[in-house]
């Protein structure tokens, strides 16, 4: 764990506080229960609006604490440890663009509605099922957008969409020229195909060059904290269910191949905090971005990859129940292990930043 | 953020900062740019040039070579951000620090801790001024990864205790001025039965002998320990604390086989440089074989997160008052990643990799082939990956033992 400060203890332990008490696993269940495709609960997030969380990269001027990365990703991870289903993210990355790349008046427009939780927005860039920005094919022509984008995050319920086009990013509302189509994937959370015919597109002109990339950057750091969150919370579980199963007249505990097999992971979860708290403080500093976020989602997907499999071989047979909360884990750690990077994609980026 | 510095911290900084660029330009010889510290070196010493003697006393009489420990025993007396500015500009102006060895690593933090007055002022200053080498008296033949089944027995002779036995993988014994020795002052408790002490190497009874490795090297030795008369006054803490005193200096030692500086000088130029050197690439400077730099690449990101690690297990310690519980892995992750690199330099440079002497290899080349195989080594001494993994579990994820 990083050294924080006072604000920012406070916020984890706010953050770590409620989603125990008020969102853990079993909300999660009520929301799949559902089969609502928004797949969140919309309450839920106007309470973690009210509580300042969406506004934690914000500037104060729009209405957000401007507490930073770090402290967006405190709260990201205690929430990532009870999968809470949640648009936060989604829209603390479509904020990011806006602060990088709007105009005044975006910024004035969007921000303060995203702080306050009033409008939920998204980050729509991958047109196929493999992360790819250098291959994006919608365009737009007389502020009219044209293109389908795949597997939209938390698409549904979204006000906004920050979309990326051959061009740069653009801001699209919801509205005409707009459809979604549901994908249900593994982790039965908000996700949908995006079509976009002639919908009224407004460029985000700052940035410059390298607006996408930063804004995937923060994308790749952000889910990296969830995924941190999750991590956790499964080595947790699994440390405590071996401390409590017996066999053999022993807790399994005492088995020294699962107490080096727990040493292993102990280690590899330190090393995926540090790339992950590095990854946030680097976009803080805005120093060596590009490679801090490129470690940190990497060895996210690492990490939770091992982690999440491991979970389920120590719990044995019950780890395959649906009872047992550690598959919804495994489930959602794939989905997130492809987004924004695969592990060998990351690999290559690594390798051409650091020009080998 | 607790992290930024208020504006007068800041200017006391800068103005530190100049001290030591300034100490750098008026003390440090141009001919040492960018070489290694030889006496910090697993080899052993080679023959001190009158501009590394110049350079080690400079930095000793600062006592920066040591910039936390206490002013009055001879350390630097810094805070830790001062120390880090000296660590800069040193790397900064390719100067090296001349004040190392296991004195330094884990002795000299260990006395402070535990030793009295009288062996502070004795043993520490010349610690911090590079003048003693001290080598470390814990495993025998049979107290291996079980250190505590050693048998050299120290028995009560009035003033001073008569030392017989024999220790073993001894580093750098045969260089030793002093040796800091786990032995047994009572047979009848394995753990409460060790003391922990103090003695020259030049006493009338001590022998060593150097064992050669499959690196070809000699860096441990054996020691043999017959009537060796060691002064009371030599004993550090009291009879039978040696092992709690022994395991606290473990501590030490694994932190700076780790994650320590020692350890980021060893990997030297990064892989990926070295790769570019000796295999093909393509017009745009990439890696022409895809798989070689897709490995590359896996072993640079969790290198980073390493020493991003290491860089944590030290601001927590600071933060908590005490060790962080992530500095238990650091020795396990730091010396399996760094054979690890050497295994892939091989790869990168094929048989060229492999040589054993000769002209035709560079000396770069040749020392990377011992690198690697002295390497094996780490992931053995200053408590094995296996006794890594044991403390681990039982101190820190409170996995209890067999029952």
């Amino acid at each position: 764990m990083a050294v924080l400060n006072e604000e920012q203890e406070m916020l984890r332990d706010m953050a770590r506080d409620w989603a125990k008490n008020e969102s853990p696993v079993a909300e999660f269940r009520k929301v799949r229960t559902s089969g609502e495709p928004q797949a969140y609960n919309a309450d839920a997030y106007a309470t973690m609006a009210q509580m300042g969380w969406a506004g934690v990269i914000i500037p104060e001027e729009h209405g957000g604490s401007d507490f930073g990365f770090m402290s967006a990703g405190l709260v990201i991870e205690e929430l990532g440890k009870t999968l809470t289903a949640s648009p936060l993210i989604a829209t603390t990355i479509a904020a990011s663009a806006i602060i990088l790349g709007g105009s005044d008046e975006q910024k004035a427009k969007w921000l303060p509605k995203l702080a306050s939780g009033e409008a939920v927005a998204t980050l729509a860039v991958d047109e196929s099922a493999r992360h790819d920005p250098s291959s994006i094919e919608t365009s737009v022509s007389g502020g009219k957008m044209t293109g389908k984008k795949a597997f939209v995050h938390e698409a549904h319920g979204a006000d906004l969409f920050v979309v990326a086009a051959k061009d740069g990013l653009y801001l699209v509302e919801n509205g005409d020229g707009v459809s979604l189509t549901t994908r249900k994937l593994t982790d039965q959370r908000n996700h949908a195909d995006i079509a976009f015919d002639g919908a009224a597109a407004e460029k985000l002109e700052g940035g410059g060059d390298s607006l996408l990339e930063d804004v995937l950057d923060r994308a790749r750091v952000l889910t990296a904290a969830e995924m941190l969150g999750m991590a956790q919370a499964v080595f947790d579980t699994t440390l405590d269910y071996l401390k409590q199963r017996v066999q053999f007249s022993q807790v399994l505990a005492t088995f020294q191949a699962l107490q080096h097999r727990m040493a292993d992971l102990f280690a590899d979860l330190a090393q995926m905090r540090s790339a992950v708290e590095g990854g946030l403080q680097a976009i803080d500093s805005g120093f060596g971005v590009g490679q801090a976020a490129t470690v940190a989602k990497a060895e996210a997907n690492r990490v939770l990859h091992l982690i999440s499999n491991q979970g389920i071989q120590l719990h044995g047979g019950i780890g395959m129940t649906d009872e047992y909360d550690v598959g919804f884990y495994l489930k959602r750690a794939r989905v997130l292990e492809s987004s924004w990077g695969s592990s060998s994609y990351l690999r290559d980026r690594f390798a051409r930043l650091s020009k080998y | 953020m607790a992290t930024q510095l208020e504006p007068d911290a800041r200017a006391d900084e800068n103005a530190f900062r100049t001290e030591v660029q300034e100490f750098i330009a008026a003390n440090f010889p141009e001919e040492l740019k960018n070489r290694g510290n030889a006496l910090a070196g697993v080899e052993g010493p080679s023959k001190e040039t009158p501009a590394q003697k110049a350079w080690r006393e400079a930095v000793g009489e600062r006592g920066w070579g040591t910039p936390t420990w206490p002013k009055q025993y001879g350390g630097g007396g810094l805070n830790k951000a001062e120390a880090r500015i000296v660590e800069q500009e040193f790397a900064k102006a390719g100067a090296y620090n001349p004040i190392g060895g296991m004195g330094v690593m884990m002795f000299g933090p260990t006395l402070l801790e535990y030793g009295s007055e009288e062996q502070k002022q004795e043993h520490i200053p010349p610690i911090c001024r590079g003048e003693i080498r001290w080598c470390q008296g814990y495993s025998e033949p049979n107290a291996g990864s079980d250190l505590a089944n050693l048998q050299t027995f120290a028995e009560d002779k009035g003033d001073h205790y008569l030392v017989n036995g024999q220790k073993t993988w001894t580093s750098g014994g045969q260089w030793a001025d002093k040796c800091f020795a786990i032995v047994r002052t009572d047979k009848s408790d394995k753990h409460k039965g060790i003391s922990f002490m103090l003695i020259d190497m030049d006493t009338p009874g001590v022998e060593v002998r150097p064992i050669t490795m499959i690196s070809g090297m000699s860096p441990f030795c054996e020691t043999f320990f017959t009537d060796v008369k060691v002064p009371k006054e030599n004993l550090v803490g009291e009879e039978g604390q040696g092992w709690t005193i022994g395991k606290r200096l473990l501590q030490h030692e694994r932190t700076n086989l780790s994650g320590g500086g020692s350890m980021a000088r060893m990997m030297g130029a990064s892989l990926s440089n070295i790769a570019k050197k000796y295999c093909e690439t393509n017009e745009d400077g990439s890696l022409a074989d895809p798989i070689l730099r897709d490995k590359i690449a896996n072993f640079e990101i969790r290198w980073s997160s390493f020493l991003l690690t290491a860089r944590r297990a030290v601001d927590e310690s600071k933060a908590q008052g005490g060790v962080s519980e992530i500095s238990s892995v650091l020795k396990k992750v730091g010396t399996t990643l760094g054979q690890e690199r050497a295994e892939l330099l091989i790869e990168i440079r094929g048989l060229q990799g492999l040589g054993w002497e000769g002209d035709e290899f560079s000396d770069s080349e040749l020392e990377s082939v011992r690198g690697w195989l002295f390497g094996k080594a780490t992931t053995i001494y200053g408590g094995s990956t296996e006794i890594q993994n044991n403390i681990i579990a039982k101190r820190v994820l409170g996995m209890l033992d067999h029952q």
